[in-house]
């Protein structure tokens, strides 16, 4: 079941989020904040245990994040005295991100994630809802055998083999196309959004049909408004997705001109390979490795920043984005 | 579009036998002819094109490809001058030992996840599910979540950063006098390794399955059973696990069904690191055999197998849910 987000390969992406349609908790009737009178209260050593375990997994997501956004902003100097990553806030300075933001390897590289990932969501987005919407509609025709094309798509893989050969059949190697075409449509994100198209009530829809609403109408005026959630979501998910591929680049992109973020994030900082020259990095001569530590930081900043903008916006549909089981049937 | 039309968007679907065809007795509820219904859903059938035809070229297209696998591909001679060779490339296959390495890594890597990755998003969600505050909890939700949304790529250095030879553990532990060591390129610990990025990037995104399910369970549940004289752990174990059933046969199914399939971007991050003898899994193999070495049809025929077993276990598991009296992944349509 691998309903690729954004992935050719089989099985690239994980296993797609299930999302439940609960309503987020603050809004769980049976949640006050208050204890209930038959419930007993904790016992202390039981109270702190748990305090510690989630205190515990709130700091292995964050302090990973910490230390690199520090060691980013940090001076070379400062890297050399802590013998690595910073831990501990000293003399700080932007120089890392300036050195990487302006112009070279780094700089165009985030420009064509940008430009990928812009232009993907949208494409991916706009098919997606428009086909969640065409099969909605209960008893129109061929709506049975098309959905059955897009669930097939679920369970069997093309393969990576003949998919790499029919994109560079298609002349699409070292082109940007090849990072968008092959994953724009994600069968699994098409069933969510359908799920959620079908939600809406059938009173309204008729009542806009009476008044003359054709379909295209009726999904601009009144499916579409009425599912911003699952629409966020969804765009979320291939946004995220764009961004965050590296594989497929790996695979269609050999001029490294055209690499996305996520390539020079692999090559310069985990491969550690030296980044070409044009003010990326401080090159030590002798070793002919990127000793500037701050400035692999500033990569990883930037690999992850965007993701860290739009999260607050979309998270909060999360609970209440998206039926559990879209799945099915 | 006129007002009888409205008939057919409001009507209730023809009553279906259980197996989804629909009822023959009776006339069909509308005749329309084909022409009609085409006119009459003219609009829909555009909508759903663009994304059909994505799928037809970018899903079908290489799904037939598949057929290479019976070939000897050379790039020189094209796919269909290529000449036929029967099922050499399958046998080939499975007597390739670095195949088999392959699957028994795949196997290795889903077995151990599914003892220390699995349990992980419910024993999380269980905890997060008791704090009291709302506030608190949605902040934490807020942060394990996150990471979910992360590359791989960014994982691993991440991981590589902080358990590296030359990372934040080692960095501190020389400084304490202690030997460091390299977690990141000790093929011995690499189920570990993989098991602990795995937890970090997406046990949090896991409990969210789990919290619906838990908001489901009626407090009148826990009060009644608080007044029979259950005490907290009685309460877990009669009302909040038997809620979670489903969601976690569910899971296991889907995993099950995923059995031949790892992080393909995590390892491949990783393959050089550690070592093909450890890191090679069916999907790695596949492209290495393929757009490295240039042995298209034997890359195709073992990712073939691969997608038909994975089919083959996918199905399978569906079943086994009907079995056990869960409604499973997929209903028939």
């Amino acid at each position: 079941m691998s309903g690729q987000v954004s992935q050719l390969t089989p099985g690239a992406a994980p296993l797609p989020p299930v999302l439940p349609d609960a309503p987020p908790p603050r809004a769980r009737p049976r949640r006050s904040r208050h204890r209930p009178a038959w419930e007993e209260p904790p016992s202390t050593a039981g109270a702190v245990s748990k305090a510690v375990v989630l205190a515990v997994v709130v700091l292995a997501v964050v302090f990973p994040l910490y230390t690199v956004v520090l060691t980013s902003l940090s001076t070379q100097a400062e890297t050399l005295r802590a013998g690595g990553l910073v831990t501990v806030p000293g003399e700080l300075t932007l120089n890392a991100y300036t050195q990487i933001l302006s112009g070279g390897v780094v700089t165009r590289a985030a420009l064509v994630s940008v430009g990928v990932t812009a232009v993907g969501t949208v494409l991916s987005t706009v098919v997606s809802v428009l086909a969640a919407y065409g099969l909605s509609r209960p008893g129109s025709y061929l709506h049975r055998p098309i959905l059955f094309v897009f669930l097939i798509t679920m369970f069997f893989g093309a393969g990576l083999i003949p998919t790499y050969l029919l994109v560079s059949g298609l002349g699409l190697i070292d082109s940007y196309w090849a990072l968008i075409l092959p994953g724009a449509v994600s069968a699994f994100n098409v069933l969510i959004l359908r799920n959620f198209f079908m939600g809406v009530e059938p009173a309204i829809i008729d009542a806009a049909r009476i008044d003359g609403a054709g379909d295209w109408r009726i999904l601009r005026a009144i499916v579409l408004p009425m599912s911003k959630a699952a629409v966020a979501v969804v765009a979320l998910f291939y946004g995220v997705g764009y961004w965050n591929a590296f594989f497929n680049a790996m695979l269609y992109i050999n001029d490294n001109a055209k690499w996305p973020i996520q390539l020079v994030l692999r090559s310069y900082v985990l491969q550690g390979v030296s980044l070409p020259g044009g003010g990326t990095g401080t090159v030590d001569v002798a070793t002919g490795v990127v000793t500037g530590l701050p400035v692999q930081m500033a990569v990883m900043v930037l690999a992850v920043v965007p993701i860290l903008v739009v999260y607050p916006f979309v998270q909060r549909h999360f609970t209440k984005g998206v039926i559990f089981g879209a799945i099915k049937g | 579009m006129t007002v009888p039309l409205l008939h057919r968007r409001r009507a209730k679907p023809a009553p279906e036998r259980p197996d989804g065809v629909a009822a023959p007795s009776g006339p069909p509820p509308r005749r329309l002819s084909r022409r009609a219904q085409i006119a009459r859903d003219r609009s829909l059938l555009l909508m759903v094109l663009p994304a059909v035809v994505l799928l037809a070229v970018f899903a079908y297209v290489p799904m037939l490809g598949n057929i290479m696998a019976w070939s000897s591909y050379s790039p020189y001679q094209g796919f269909f001058s290529s000449p036929w060779v029967g099922w050499e490339n399958f046998e080939r296959v499975f007597s390739n030992p670095l195949f088999l390495n392959a699957v028994g890594n795949t196997l290795a890597i889903t077995a151990f996840q599914l003892v220390f990755f699995f349990p992980v998003p419910i024993f999380l969600a269980l905890l997060l599910n008791s704090v009291m505050s709302p506030r608190v909890r949605t902040t934490i939700q807020s942060i394990v979540y996150l990471p979910h949304f992360f590359s791989w790529v960014l994982v691993v250095t991440l991981f590589q950063q902080m358990f590296g030879g030359a990372g934040l553990l080692n960095q501190t532990l020389r400084q304490h006098g202690y030997a460091g060591f390299d977690l990141m390129t000790n093929p011995d610990t690499f189920l570990v390794l993989l098991t602990m990025q795995s937890v970090w990037k997406d046990a949090g995104w896991g409990i969210i399955i789990f919290l619906a399910a838990l908001s489901t369970v009626s407090p009148e549940l826990y009060e009644a059973a608080a007044v029979d004289g259950a005490n907290r752990w009685r309460r877990m174990w009669h009302i909040t696990l038997p809620a979670l059933r489903p969601v976690v046969i569910l899971l296991l199914i889907l995993r099950l069904g995923d059995s031949l399939t790892v992080g393909f971007e995590q390892l491949i991050l990783q393959r050089g690191a550690v070592g093909v003898g450890v890191s090679e899994v069916i999907d790695t193999y596949v492209y290495y055999q393929g757009v490295v070495y240039g042995d298209w049809s034997f890359a195709a025929a073992a990712g073939l197998v691969k997608g038909v077993v994975s089919l083959a276990l996918v199905l399978g598991a569906n079943k086994l849910a009907h079995v056990f009296g869960e409604s499973g992944v997929y209903k028939r349509a």
